[in-house]
């Protein structure tokens, strides 16, 4: 018999029970549905270790790596300490430490905060105002190595949170972090694989974030950056990511523009459409798809389309809050 | 003789891995025909895939809990919106086109032909 510990709670585990039927079995209300193993609602992460392999079965990589297992397949063979998904989020205190602006209408913030090992680029975070207002910003550094966090905030007309950070934060003020979420990050593994990164707007945060941990993990498959707006104004950091390219053989980078306006050195269409002309065969490519949620869906099928695995297809919608 | 070596048609064609090897290539060969990518909803891919290797496990005769019940209800609201038996073919082409990809031998891709036609009426809401 082993014990499950989740928050003050503990439950026990008898030695051919899953931890799902543990848990039901003490009234512990936990989403499930199929019970072995495909529908994936029984999804909880084990915070004191990894827990056993079986039980993870066919989770993204991204998901593994965090130590998340499927309830309904897990036969502990340890005590667990385990954390549900619904279970309220703790926060710690950021220090802003700079704030400038990318373009017409997007700031560069870069936050300082506890316990910055455990966010990885890519992934997201809640930032939340004093009074509660709450909003998700990806993760645009690789925190590893700069000890801070980036975001990449786009002011959106009316949007109460972004305005405050570009009319009101001031470096030295604090905004409250939320522990890392999602699972649209880089792992160091199959570095031969060809990666394709694929935004629009604002999605080059994460997808920067991706791009800079593959490059300093040695990544040597080709890795695809294609970036897409409207309006030339509306893409940044061109000049960084173009001579990025030069440093690294196997990065290239492509913008685009959408609008009709299509300087020299950018490619006209939008950036998803752009990636599928230029890549023919994506066979077991590894594919990051960030930014407005049309864009992500019909990409998601077309690269599927094209070969790419499911399970090797990350992405990160950007959903505007409807109360903005 | 006494231990019977009687192998399941899911034991033979290559147990779970085969279902895993299988899933991607049948459902990708769905969504890229026109005739029936419209009954097979795209917006949640991850769930759509842990759909079709359920299906497929159960045609592998592999360990399932699919009931004729299940099927005719899960599959009414699309009789509503017009499937019928010309799509019920397209899926066992590519149903059958995916296991000759992998090289499964012609008995047994007969014999998982025959556990997924046996679903038509439940499917058809016949």
């Amino acid at each position: 018999m082993t014990n499950l510990k989740i928050g003050e709670n503990t439950y026990t585990c008898d030695s051919e029970e899953t931890v799902l039927d543990s848990l039901l079995r003490q009234d512990v209300d936990i989403s499930y549905a199929c019970k072995k193993g495909t529908c994936h609602s029984c999804m909880v992460r084990c915070i004191d270790g990894q827990p056993p392999v079986e039980s993870q079965g066919d989770l993204k990589d991204t998901l593994k790596s965090q130590n998340y297992f499927l309830a309904c397949l897990c036969i502990p063979n340890l005590d667990m300490t385990i954390r549900l998904p619904e279970q309220s989020e703790l926060y710690s205190e950021g220090k802003v430490v700079a704030n400038e602006m990318l373009n017409r209408n997007t700031i560069l913030l870069i936050v300082e905060c506890r316990d910055i090992l455990e966010y990885k680029a890519g992934q997201f975070v809640n930032l939340q105002r004093q009074d509660g207002l709450t909003r998700s910003y990806s993760i645009a550094n690789t925190p590893q190595q700069s000890k801070t966090l980036e975001f990449h905030i786009r002011r959106l007309p009316g949007g109460q949170f972004s305005e405050w950070v570009h009319d009101q934060l001031k470096v030295g003020d604090t905004v409250a972090v939320s522990e890392p979420k999602g699972h649209c990050f880089y792992i160091p593994e199959r570095k031969e694989q060809g990666i394709l990164l694929v935004g629009t707007g604002s999605g080059l945060a994460p997808l920067v974030g991706i791009l800079t941990d593959a490059l300093e993990h040695g990544h040597s498959g080709p890795i695809h950056l294609f970036h897409g707006s409207r309006e030339k104004e509306d893409l940044y950091r061109v000049d960084e990511m173009r001579a990025l390219s030069e440093k690294h053989p196997n990065f290239s980078y492509t913008p685009c523009i959408s609008g009709v306006d299509v300087p020299s050195g950018f490619k006209k269409g939008r950036a998803n459409t752009v990636a599928l002309e230029t890549i023919s065969d994506l066979k077991g490519w590894r594919v990051f798809l960030c930014g407005h949620p049309n864009m992500i869906s019909e990409m998601k099928t077309q690269v599927f389309l094209k070969g790419v695995s499911i399970a090797d297809i990350y992405t990160d919608a950007f959903l505007v809050s409807t109360e903005t | 003789m006494s231990e019977s070596k009687s192998e399941s048609l899911f034991d033979k064609i290559g147990g779970e891995a085969a279902v895993d090897a299988a899933v991607e290539l049948f459902y990708r060969k769905v969504l890229a025909d026109h005739r029936i990518n419209r009954f097979f909803d795209n917006t949640n891919m991850e769930e759509q895939a842990a759909k079709q290797k359920a299906f497929l496990t159960m045609a592998f005769g592999g360990p399932n809990n699919y009931s004729g019940q299940d099927m005719r209800e899960g599959h009414a609201h699309l009789v509503k919106r017009g499937l019928d038996d010309s799509h019920f073919d397209a899926v066992m082409e590519h149903l059958e086109a995916t296991l000759v990809e992998l090289n499964v031998p012609a008995d047994l891709i007969a014999e998982v032909a025959a556990i997924a036609e046996s679903t038509r009426a439940d499917v058809l809401g016949k």
